[in-house]
Protein backbone atom coordinates (compact mmCIF):
# COMPACT_ATOMS: atom_id res chain seq x y z
CA UNK A 1 0.00 0.00 0.00
CA UNK A 2 0.81 3.49 -0.40
CA UNK A 3 2.43 6.28 1.60
CA UNK A 4 -1.61 7.80 1.94
CA UNK A 5 -3.22 4.25 2.69
CA UNK A 6 -0.25 3.91 5.57
CA UNK A 7 -1.71 6.75 6.70
CA UNK A 8 -4.89 6.02 7.03
CA UNK A 9 -4.44 2.58 8.09
CA UNK A 10 -2.98 3.68 11.34
CA UNK A 11 -4.58 6.79 11.64
CA UNK A 12 -7.87 4.28 11.90
CA UNK A 13 -6.06 1.87 14.01
CA UNK A 14 -5.59 4.34 16.72
CA UNK A 15 -9.15 5.63 16.29
CA UNK A 16 -10.76 1.70 16.57
CA UNK A 17 -7.78 1.71 19.88
CA UNK A 18 -8.88 4.78 21.60
CA UNK A 19 -12.25 4.73 21.17
CA UNK A 20 -12.29 0.73 22.96
CA UNK A 21 -10.69 3.08 26.06
CA UNK A 22 -13.77 4.85 26.43
CA UNK A 23 -11.79 5.91 30.20
CA UNK A 24 -8.94 7.21 28.45
CA UNK A 25 -10.73 9.48 26.10
CA UNK A 26 -12.69 10.71 29.18
CA UNK A 27 -10.47 10.85 31.65
CA UNK A 28 -9.07 14.58 29.97
CA UNK A 29 -12.64 15.68 29.48
CA UNK A 30 -13.19 15.14 33.35
CA UNK A 31 -10.07 16.59 33.87
CA UNK A 32 -10.53 19.50 32.11
CA UNK A 33 -14.63 19.91 33.79
CA UNK A 34 -12.77 19.90 37.51
CA UNK A 35 -10.25 22.42 36.70
CA UNK A 36 -12.90 24.47 35.09
CA UNK A 37 -15.04 23.86 38.54
CA UNK A 38 -12.26 24.68 40.82
CA UNK A 39 -12.44 28.86 39.70
CA UNK A 40 -16.07 29.45 40.37
CA UNK A 41 -14.74 27.52 43.75
CA UNK A 42 -11.61 29.97 44.34
CA UNK A 43 -13.55 33.22 42.64
CA UNK A 44 -16.70 33.42 43.60
CA UNK A 45 -20.48 32.66 42.35
CA UNK A 46 -20.70 35.96 41.21
CA UNK A 47 -21.71 36.49 37.50
CA UNK A 48 -19.55 39.73 36.40
CA UNK A 49 -16.71 37.99 38.13
CA UNK A 50 -16.57 34.85 36.03
CA UNK A 51 -17.73 36.76 32.80
CA UNK A 52 -14.49 38.49 33.23
CA UNK A 53 -12.55 35.74 33.58
CA UNK A 54 -14.05 32.99 31.30
CA UNK A 55 -11.58 33.20 28.66
CA UNK A 56 -8.59 32.84 31.04
CA UNK A 57 -10.64 30.22 32.76
CA UNK A 58 -10.96 27.68 29.72
CA UNK A 59 -8.17 28.25 27.90
CA UNK A 60 -6.08 27.17 31.42
CA UNK A 61 -8.23 24.36 31.57
CA UNK A 62 -7.88 23.27 28.30
CA UNK A 63 -3.77 23.68 28.63
CA UNK A 64 -3.33 21.57 31.11
CA UNK A 65 -6.36 18.90 30.30
CA UNK A 66 -3.81 18.42 26.77
CA UNK A 67 -0.75 18.18 28.90
CA UNK A 68 -2.24 15.59 30.91
CA UNK A 69 -3.57 13.62 27.84
CA UNK A 70 -0.43 13.91 25.67
CA UNK A 71 0.94 10.89 27.53
CA UNK A 72 -1.19 8.37 25.59
CA UNK A 73 0.19 9.25 22.93
CA UNK A 74 3.15 7.16 21.77
CA UNK A 75 2.95 5.24 25.11
CA UNK A 76 0.87 2.17 24.60
CA UNK A 77 2.57 1.38 21.13
CA UNK A 78 6.15 1.83 23.32
CA UNK A 79 5.10 -0.79 25.77
CA UNK A 80 4.08 -3.51 23.06
CA UNK A 81 6.59 -2.88 20.56
CA UNK A 82 4.51 -1.66 17.67
CA UNK A 83 5.99 1.72 17.59
CA UNK A 84 9.44 0.15 16.77
CA UNK A 85 7.21 -1.44 14.38
CA UNK A 86 6.10 1.83 13.12
CA UNK A 87 9.45 3.29 12.53
CA UNK A 88 10.63 0.18 10.76
CA UNK A 89 8.06 0.39 8.75
CA UNK A 90 8.74 1.39 4.98
CA UNK A 91 6.24 4.48 4.86
CA UNK A 92 8.16 7.73 5.55
CA UNK A 93 8.03 8.35 9.27
CA UNK A 94 6.55 11.75 9.57
CA UNK A 95 3.04 10.52 7.70
CA UNK A 96 2.77 8.02 10.36
CA UNK A 97 3.56 10.68 13.00
CA UNK A 98 1.14 12.78 11.35
CA UNK A 99 -1.45 10.22 11.27
CA UNK A 100 -0.54 9.59 15.05
CA UNK A 101 -0.61 13.23 16.05
CA UNK A 102 -4.17 13.76 14.23
CA UNK A 103 -5.76 10.51 15.87
CA UNK A 104 -4.39 12.18 19.04
CA UNK A 105 -6.44 15.46 17.96
CA UNK A 106 -9.36 13.92 17.20
CA UNK A 107 -10.08 11.44 20.28
CA UNK A 108 -8.79 14.59 22.58
CA UNK A 109 -8.84 17.97 20.87
CA UNK A 110 -11.96 18.14 19.05
CA UNK A 111 -13.93 16.81 21.96
CA UNK A 112 -11.98 19.34 24.39
CA UNK A 113 -13.11 22.26 21.82
CA UNK A 114 -16.68 21.16 21.69
CA UNK A 115 -17.25 20.27 25.58
CA UNK A 116 -15.23 23.97 26.04
CA UNK A 117 -18.49 25.90 24.55
CA UNK A 118 -20.33 23.84 26.40
CA UNK A 119 -18.38 24.94 30.00
CA UNK A 120 -18.34 29.03 28.93
CA UNK A 121 -21.98 28.72 29.49
CA UNK A 122 -21.62 28.02 33.14
CA UNK A 123 -18.79 30.88 33.37
CA UNK A 124 -21.73 33.33 31.96
CA UNK A 125 -19.52 33.55 28.83
CA UNK A 126 -21.39 36.41 26.38
CA UNK A 127 -23.29 35.31 23.39
CA UNK A 128 -20.13 37.35 21.01
CA UNK A 129 -17.49 35.50 22.96
CA UNK A 130 -18.20 31.79 21.42
CA UNK A 131 -17.37 32.51 17.66
CA UNK A 132 -13.77 33.28 18.49
CA UNK A 133 -13.48 30.88 21.64
CA UNK A 134 -14.38 28.38 19.08
CA UNK A 135 -11.95 29.89 16.35
CA UNK A 136 -8.73 30.04 19.32
CA UNK A 137 -9.54 26.86 20.31
CA UNK A 138 -9.93 25.27 16.54
CA UNK A 139 -6.81 26.95 15.93
CA UNK A 140 -4.90 25.87 19.08
CA UNK A 141 -5.91 22.44 20.34
CA UNK A 142 -3.89 20.92 17.14
CA UNK A 143 -1.10 23.88 18.00
CA UNK A 144 -1.38 21.32 21.38
CA UNK A 145 -1.18 18.50 19.60
CA UNK A 146 1.46 19.16 17.31
CA UNK A 147 4.03 21.22 19.89
CA UNK A 148 3.14 18.74 22.30
CA UNK A 149 3.80 15.44 20.28
CA UNK A 150 7.59 16.41 20.29
CA UNK A 151 7.86 16.15 23.86
CA UNK A 152 6.06 13.61 24.00
CA UNK A 153 8.43 11.94 22.02
CA UNK A 154 11.16 13.43 24.10
CA UNK A 155 9.91 11.65 27.08
CA UNK A 156 8.35 8.39 26.34
CA UNK A 157 8.88 5.97 28.76
CA UNK A 158 11.11 8.00 30.74
CA UNK A 159 10.73 7.20 34.87
CA UNK A 160 10.04 10.80 35.33
CA UNK A 161 8.00 10.87 31.92
CA UNK A 162 4.50 12.47 32.95
CA UNK A 163 6.47 15.73 35.22
CA UNK A 164 8.73 16.11 32.96
CA UNK A 165 6.19 16.05 29.94
CA UNK A 166 4.08 18.57 31.50
CA UNK A 167 7.28 20.89 32.66
CA UNK A 168 8.53 20.93 28.74
CA UNK A 169 5.36 21.82 27.65
CA UNK A 170 3.89 24.24 29.45
CA UNK A 171 6.71 26.94 28.13
CA UNK A 172 5.87 26.27 24.79
CA UNK A 173 2.26 26.31 25.14
CA UNK A 174 2.20 29.82 27.02
CA UNK A 175 2.15 31.80 23.27
CA UNK A 176 -0.51 30.14 22.35
CA UNK A 177 -2.59 30.81 25.69
CA UNK A 178 -1.63 34.75 25.11
CA UNK A 179 -2.61 34.99 21.66
CA UNK A 180 -6.08 32.77 22.27
CA UNK A 181 -6.92 35.52 25.26
CA UNK A 182 -6.11 38.49 23.50
CA UNK A 183 -8.70 37.69 20.49
CA UNK A 184 -11.33 36.45 23.02
CA UNK A 185 -10.97 39.19 25.24
CA UNK A 186 -11.12 41.85 22.24
CA UNK A 187 -14.02 39.54 21.08
CA UNK A 188 -15.81 40.50 24.28
CA UNK A 189 -14.95 44.21 24.11
CA UNK A 190 -15.91 44.47 20.18
CA UNK A 191 -12.58 45.09 19.11
CA UNK A 192 -10.74 43.24 16.33
CA UNK A 193 -9.36 39.73 16.56
CA UNK A 194 -7.66 39.75 13.36
CA UNK A 195 -3.83 39.97 14.84
CA UNK A 196 -4.24 37.50 17.23
CA UNK A 197 -5.92 35.00 14.61
CA UNK A 198 -3.52 35.87 12.01
CA UNK A 199 -0.29 34.82 14.68
CA UNK A 200 -2.86 31.67 15.84
CA UNK A 201 -2.84 30.33 12.26
CA UNK A 202 0.80 31.39 11.86
CA UNK A 203 1.99 29.12 14.85
CA UNK A 204 -0.25 26.36 13.48
CA UNK A 205 1.21 26.60 9.91
CA UNK A 206 4.93 26.42 11.40
CA UNK A 207 4.09 23.80 13.99
CA UNK A 208 2.03 21.71 11.15
CA UNK A 209 5.48 22.16 8.66
CA UNK A 210 8.32 21.44 11.25
CA UNK A 211 6.29 19.01 14.17
CA UNK A 212 6.27 15.89 12.18
CA UNK A 213 10.09 15.81 11.58
CA UNK A 214 11.31 17.18 15.34
CA UNK A 215 8.75 14.07 16.61
CA UNK A 216 9.83 11.47 14.31
CA UNK A 217 13.37 12.03 14.49
CA UNK A 218 12.86 12.22 18.75
CA UNK A 219 11.64 9.32 18.27
CA UNK A 220 14.30 7.85 16.43
CA UNK A 221 16.75 8.83 18.97
CA UNK A 222 14.43 7.25 21.80
CA UNK A 223 13.82 4.21 20.02
CA UNK A 224 17.76 3.86 19.51
CA UNK B 1 40.45 20.26 3.99
CA UNK B 2 38.24 21.61 7.04
CA UNK B 3 37.35 18.26 8.36
CA UNK B 4 40.23 16.67 9.55
CA UNK B 5 41.17 19.63 11.19
CA UNK B 6 37.70 19.86 13.01
CA UNK B 7 38.34 16.09 13.83
CA UNK B 8 41.65 16.77 15.44
CA UNK B 9 40.46 19.95 17.26
CA UNK B 10 37.38 17.71 18.40
CA UNK B 11 39.36 14.88 19.70
CA UNK B 12 38.36 14.30 23.26
CA UNK B 13 42.27 14.50 24.30
CA UNK B 14 43.12 17.29 22.22
CA UNK B 15 39.96 19.05 23.62
CA UNK B 16 40.85 18.32 26.94
CA UNK B 17 44.25 19.27 27.07
CA UNK B 18 43.71 22.60 25.00
CA UNK B 19 40.82 23.32 27.64
CA UNK B 20 43.51 22.89 30.58
CA UNK B 21 45.64 25.29 29.05
CA UNK B 22 43.42 27.83 28.11
CA UNK B 23 41.33 28.13 31.22
CA UNK B 24 43.68 29.78 33.84
CA UNK B 25 44.57 32.24 31.74
CA UNK B 26 40.72 32.97 30.52
CA UNK B 27 40.43 33.23 34.27
CA UNK B 28 43.03 36.08 35.13
CA UNK B 29 41.46 37.89 32.41
CA UNK B 30 37.63 37.44 33.52
CA UNK B 31 38.96 38.85 36.74
CA UNK B 32 40.70 41.70 35.38
CA UNK B 33 37.49 42.58 33.38
CA UNK B 34 35.57 42.11 36.00
CA UNK B 35 37.83 44.12 38.06
CA UNK B 36 37.92 47.05 35.44
CA UNK B 37 34.01 46.67 35.16
CA UNK B 38 32.58 47.08 38.45
CA UNK B 39 35.50 50.01 38.98
CA UNK B 40 33.83 51.82 35.97
CA UNK B 41 30.29 50.86 37.01
CA UNK B 42 30.55 51.66 40.12
CA UNK B 43 33.34 54.79 40.21
CA UNK B 44 33.55 55.98 36.67
CA UNK B 45 29.99 55.95 35.41
CA UNK B 46 28.52 59.25 36.85
CA UNK B 47 24.95 58.67 38.69
CA UNK B 48 21.60 58.98 36.16
CA UNK B 49 19.74 61.75 35.85
CA UNK B 50 16.94 59.96 36.62
CA UNK B 51 17.49 57.21 39.04
CA UNK B 52 20.53 58.47 40.92
CA UNK B 53 22.78 55.58 41.93
CA UNK B 54 20.07 52.67 41.58
CA UNK B 55 21.00 52.51 37.83
CA UNK B 56 24.17 51.39 38.36
CA UNK B 57 22.44 47.59 38.82
CA UNK B 58 22.23 48.04 35.22
CA UNK B 59 25.97 46.55 35.21
CA UNK B 60 25.51 43.58 36.43
CA UNK B 61 21.67 42.29 35.08
CA UNK B 62 22.08 43.99 31.55
CA UNK B 63 25.47 41.72 30.81
CA UNK B 64 23.66 38.50 32.26
CA UNK B 65 20.40 38.97 30.12
CA UNK B 66 22.09 39.03 27.25
CA UNK B 67 24.41 36.08 28.23
CA UNK B 68 21.34 34.13 28.76
CA UNK B 69 20.44 34.66 25.69
CA UNK B 70 23.55 34.21 24.21
CA UNK B 71 24.29 31.04 26.15
CA UNK B 72 21.42 29.57 24.93
CA UNK B 73 21.85 30.04 21.15
CA UNK B 74 25.29 28.26 22.00
CA UNK B 75 23.32 25.50 23.77
CA UNK B 76 21.15 24.74 20.40
CA UNK B 77 23.70 25.36 18.16
CA UNK B 78 26.28 22.88 19.53
CA UNK B 79 23.48 20.30 20.14
CA UNK B 80 22.92 20.90 16.40
CA UNK B 81 26.37 20.17 15.41
CA UNK B 82 26.17 17.06 17.66
CA UNK B 83 23.43 16.00 15.60
CA UNK B 84 23.98 16.78 12.55
CA UNK B 85 28.11 16.01 12.45
CA UNK B 86 27.82 13.59 15.61
CA UNK B 87 30.60 15.30 17.47
CA UNK B 88 30.65 14.04 20.97
CA UNK B 89 32.43 17.35 21.96
CA UNK B 90 29.83 19.38 20.84
CA UNK B 91 27.08 17.20 23.33
CA UNK B 92 29.68 17.82 26.15
CA UNK B 93 29.74 21.80 24.97
CA UNK B 94 25.91 22.09 25.09
CA UNK B 95 25.62 20.25 28.30
CA UNK B 96 28.09 21.86 30.11
CA UNK B 97 26.27 25.02 28.63
CA UNK B 98 22.70 24.48 30.62
CA UNK B 99 23.93 25.19 33.83
CA UNK B 100 25.69 28.59 33.06
CA UNK B 101 22.73 29.62 30.81
CA UNK B 102 20.42 28.76 33.79
CA UNK B 103 22.64 30.99 36.58
CA UNK B 104 22.49 33.79 34.15
CA UNK B 105 19.14 33.86 33.49
CA UNK B 106 18.42 33.64 37.10
CA UNK B 107 21.00 36.51 37.85
CA UNK B 108 19.11 38.71 35.46
CA UNK B 109 15.63 38.08 36.91
CA UNK B 110 16.87 38.86 40.50
CA UNK B 111 18.67 41.86 39.77
CA UNK B 112 15.55 43.26 37.15
CA UNK B 113 13.73 42.48 40.46
CA UNK B 114 15.87 43.92 42.81
CA UNK B 115 16.19 47.19 39.99
CA UNK B 116 12.70 47.27 40.02
CA UNK B 117 11.59 47.85 43.61
CA UNK B 118 12.97 51.00 44.00
CA UNK B 119 12.06 52.04 40.24
CA UNK B 120 8.52 50.43 40.09
CA UNK B 121 7.79 49.92 43.47
CA UNK B 122 7.03 46.50 43.47
CA UNK B 123 9.50 42.95 43.70
CA UNK B 124 8.21 41.86 40.29
CA UNK B 125 6.27 43.39 37.11
CA UNK B 126 5.07 41.85 34.53
CA UNK B 127 7.24 43.38 32.24
CA UNK B 128 7.22 41.87 28.90
CA UNK B 129 11.54 41.10 29.14
CA UNK B 130 11.13 39.92 32.69
CA UNK B 131 8.39 37.88 31.54
CA UNK B 132 10.45 35.85 28.73
CA UNK B 133 13.21 35.77 30.54
CA UNK B 134 11.20 33.79 33.34
CA UNK B 135 9.90 32.03 30.92
CA UNK B 136 13.89 30.99 29.33
CA UNK B 137 14.67 30.16 32.87
CA UNK B 138 11.84 27.77 32.17
CA UNK B 139 13.44 26.32 29.17
CA UNK B 140 16.79 25.62 30.60
CA UNK B 141 15.38 23.35 33.78
CA UNK B 142 13.47 21.76 31.13
CA UNK B 143 16.56 21.53 29.32
CA UNK B 144 18.77 20.36 32.04
CA UNK B 145 16.02 17.96 33.73
CA UNK B 146 15.47 16.29 30.50
CA UNK B 147 18.98 15.31 30.48
CA UNK B 148 19.62 14.22 33.48
CA UNK B 149 16.33 11.82 33.08
CA UNK B 150 17.62 9.73 30.11
CA UNK B 151 20.54 7.55 31.44
CA UNK B 152 22.12 7.08 28.08
CA UNK B 153 24.77 10.10 27.65
CA UNK B 154 24.28 9.75 23.45
CA UNK B 155 20.73 9.68 23.86
CA UNK B 156 20.30 12.03 26.51
CA UNK B 157 22.83 14.28 24.10
CA UNK B 158 20.25 14.49 20.89
CA UNK B 159 17.28 14.30 22.78
CA UNK B 160 18.40 17.41 24.83
CA UNK B 161 19.85 18.70 21.27
CA UNK B 162 15.78 18.23 19.90
CA UNK B 163 14.57 20.27 22.81
CA UNK B 164 16.91 23.35 22.37
CA UNK B 165 16.31 23.54 18.90
CA UNK B 166 12.78 23.67 19.18
CA UNK B 167 12.90 26.29 22.08
CA UNK B 168 15.29 28.53 19.75
CA UNK B 169 12.58 28.62 17.28
CA UNK B 170 10.11 29.34 20.34
CA UNK B 171 12.53 31.73 21.77
CA UNK B 172 11.65 35.06 19.41
CA UNK B 173 7.26 33.60 19.40
CA UNK B 174 7.50 33.57 23.40
CA UNK B 175 9.35 37.02 23.24
CA UNK B 176 7.27 38.79 20.90
CA UNK B 177 3.81 37.03 22.44
CA UNK B 178 4.91 38.16 26.04
CA UNK B 179 5.46 41.68 24.46
CA UNK B 180 1.95 41.50 22.95
CA UNK B 181 0.32 40.60 26.13
CA UNK B 182 2.24 43.19 27.72
CA UNK B 183 1.61 46.37 25.83
CA UNK B 184 -2.29 45.17 26.26
CA UNK B 185 -1.91 45.06 29.99
CA UNK B 186 0.20 47.86 30.81
CA UNK B 187 -0.73 50.94 28.49
CA UNK B 188 1.97 52.81 27.81
CA UNK B 189 3.89 53.31 30.65
CA UNK B 190 7.98 53.69 30.04
CA UNK B 191 10.11 51.30 30.99
CA UNK B 192 13.13 52.60 33.02
CA UNK B 193 15.40 50.39 30.86
CA UNK B 194 14.60 52.24 27.43
CA UNK B 195 17.57 54.25 27.56
CA UNK B 196 17.81 55.39 23.73
CA UNK B 197 20.84 57.02 24.13
CA UNK B 198 22.92 56.01 26.67
CA UNK B 199 26.18 58.64 27.45
CA UNK B 200 29.39 57.05 26.55
CA UNK B 201 31.14 57.20 30.12
CA UNK B 202 28.11 55.02 30.93
CA UNK B 203 28.62 52.51 28.45
CA UNK B 204 32.23 51.64 28.67
CA UNK B 205 31.83 49.92 31.81
CA UNK B 206 28.57 48.03 30.31
CA UNK B 207 30.61 46.92 27.25
CA UNK B 208 33.63 46.39 30.10
CA UNK B 209 31.25 44.00 31.46
CA UNK B 210 29.62 42.58 29.01
CA UNK B 211 33.04 41.51 27.39
CA UNK B 212 34.24 39.85 31.54
CA UNK B 213 30.89 37.81 31.53
CA UNK B 214 31.58 36.19 28.41
CA UNK B 215 35.30 35.42 29.16
CA UNK B 216 34.24 34.46 32.63
CA UNK B 217 31.48 31.96 30.12
CA UNK B 218 34.10 30.73 28.21
CA UNK B 219 36.36 30.15 31.28
CA UNK B 220 33.40 27.95 33.62
CA UNK B 221 32.46 26.12 30.02
CA UNK B 222 36.15 25.18 29.76
CA UNK B 223 36.65 23.70 33.21
CA UNK B 224 32.86 22.29 32.59
CA UNK B 225 34.22 20.35 29.50
CA UNK B 226 37.04 19.40 31.35
CA UNK B 227 35.28 17.28 33.96
CA UNK B 228 32.74 16.22 30.75
CA UNK B 229 35.60 14.96 28.78
CA UNK B 230 37.08 12.82 32.13
CA UNK B 231 33.56 11.29 32.59
CA UNK B 232 32.56 10.59 29.01
CA UNK B 233 36.59 9.06 28.54
CA UNK B 234 36.84 7.61 31.44
CA UNK B 235 37.84 4.04 30.57
CA UNK B 236 40.56 5.18 27.84
CA UNK B 237 43.77 4.61 27.94
CA UNK B 238 45.00 8.38 27.65
CA UNK B 239 42.85 8.96 30.95
CA UNK B 240 44.04 6.10 33.01
CA UNK B 241 47.64 7.41 32.04
CA UNK B 242 46.52 11.02 33.40
CA UNK B 243 44.78 9.92 36.86
CA UNK B 244 47.43 7.31 37.41
CA UNK B 245 50.58 8.95 36.30
CA UNK B 246 49.79 12.74 37.41
CA UNK B 247 50.44 14.09 40.66
CA UNK B 248 47.06 14.99 42.50
CA UNK C 1 33.72 56.39 51.30
CA UNK C 2 30.73 56.46 53.07
CA UNK C 3 28.94 58.32 49.95
CA UNK C 4 30.47 55.65 47.91
CA UNK C 5 28.92 52.64 50.43
CA UNK C 6 25.43 54.73 50.73
CA UNK C 7 24.82 54.56 46.99
CA UNK C 8 22.67 57.64 46.99
CA UNK C 9 19.87 56.03 49.39
CA UNK C 10 20.08 52.64 47.06
CA UNK C 11 22.69 50.90 49.19
CA UNK C 12 20.61 47.82 50.04
CA UNK C 13 19.42 47.58 46.62
CA UNK C 14 22.84 48.20 44.62
CA UNK C 15 24.93 46.21 46.83
CA UNK C 16 22.38 43.53 47.07
CA UNK C 17 22.37 43.00 43.53
CA UNK C 18 26.22 43.38 43.07
CA UNK C 19 26.51 41.16 46.25
CA UNK C 20 24.25 38.15 44.28
CA UNK C 21 26.23 38.73 40.82
CA UNK C 22 29.47 37.54 43.02
CA UNK C 23 27.71 34.73 44.88
CA UNK C 24 26.24 32.81 41.52
CA UNK C 25 29.28 33.68 40.13
CA UNK C 26 31.54 31.92 42.51
CA UNK C 27 28.87 28.76 42.84
CA UNK C 28 29.76 28.41 39.07
CA UNK C 29 33.26 28.34 39.63
CA UNK C 30 33.25 26.19 43.10
CA UNK C 31 30.80 23.77 41.23
CA UNK C 32 32.49 22.05 38.71
CA UNK C 33 36.25 22.57 40.32
CA UNK C 34 34.66 20.49 42.82
CA UNK C 35 33.16 18.13 40.62
CA UNK C 36 36.21 17.45 38.22
CA UNK C 37 38.41 17.00 41.47
CA UNK C 38 35.80 14.48 42.72
CA UNK C 39 35.63 12.78 39.14
CA UNK C 40 39.84 12.53 39.09
CA UNK C 41 39.17 10.84 42.62
CA UNK C 42 36.46 8.71 41.54
CA UNK C 43 38.48 7.33 38.73
CA UNK C 44 41.75 6.78 40.55
CA UNK C 45 40.33 4.90 43.00
CA UNK C 46 38.60 2.40 40.55
CA UNK C 47 42.08 2.24 38.53
CA UNK C 48 43.50 1.44 41.63
CA UNK C 49 41.20 -0.85 42.81
CA UNK C 50 41.22 -2.99 39.12
CA UNK C 51 45.45 -2.61 39.24
CA UNK C 52 45.25 -4.11 43.00
CA UNK C 53 43.26 -7.04 41.42
CA UNK C 54 45.14 -8.03 38.93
Amino acid sequence: MGAYQAFTALLLRDLKLGFRNMGDLLNPLLFFLMVVTLFPLALGPEKSVLQEHAPAVIWVASLLAASISLDTMFRSDMEDGSLEQILLSPYPDIILVMAKILAHWLMTGAPLTIFALLLSVLLYLPGEAYLPLLGTLLLGTPILSLVGSVAVALTVGLRSGGMLLVLLILPLYMPVLIFAISAVNNAMRGLSVAGEFYFLSGMLILALTLAPFATAYALKIRMG
Amino acid sequence: MLGPTIDKFAAPKNAYSVACTLSPWLAWISILLFAGGVYGGLFYAPPDYDQGEAYRILYVHVPAAWMSMFVYVVMAGAGACGLIWKVKLMDAVARSCAPLGASFTLLALITGSIWGKPMWGTWWVWDARLTSELILLFLYLGYMALQSSIDDRRTAARAGAILALVGVVNIPIIHFSVEWWNTLHQGPTVTKLDEPSIHVTMLIPLLIMSIAYTTFFITMLMVRLRAEILDQERNTTWVRELVLGGTD
Amino acid sequence: MNEFLHMGGYAAYVWSAYGISLVVLITNIILPIRREQALLHDIKKKLQREEHKS
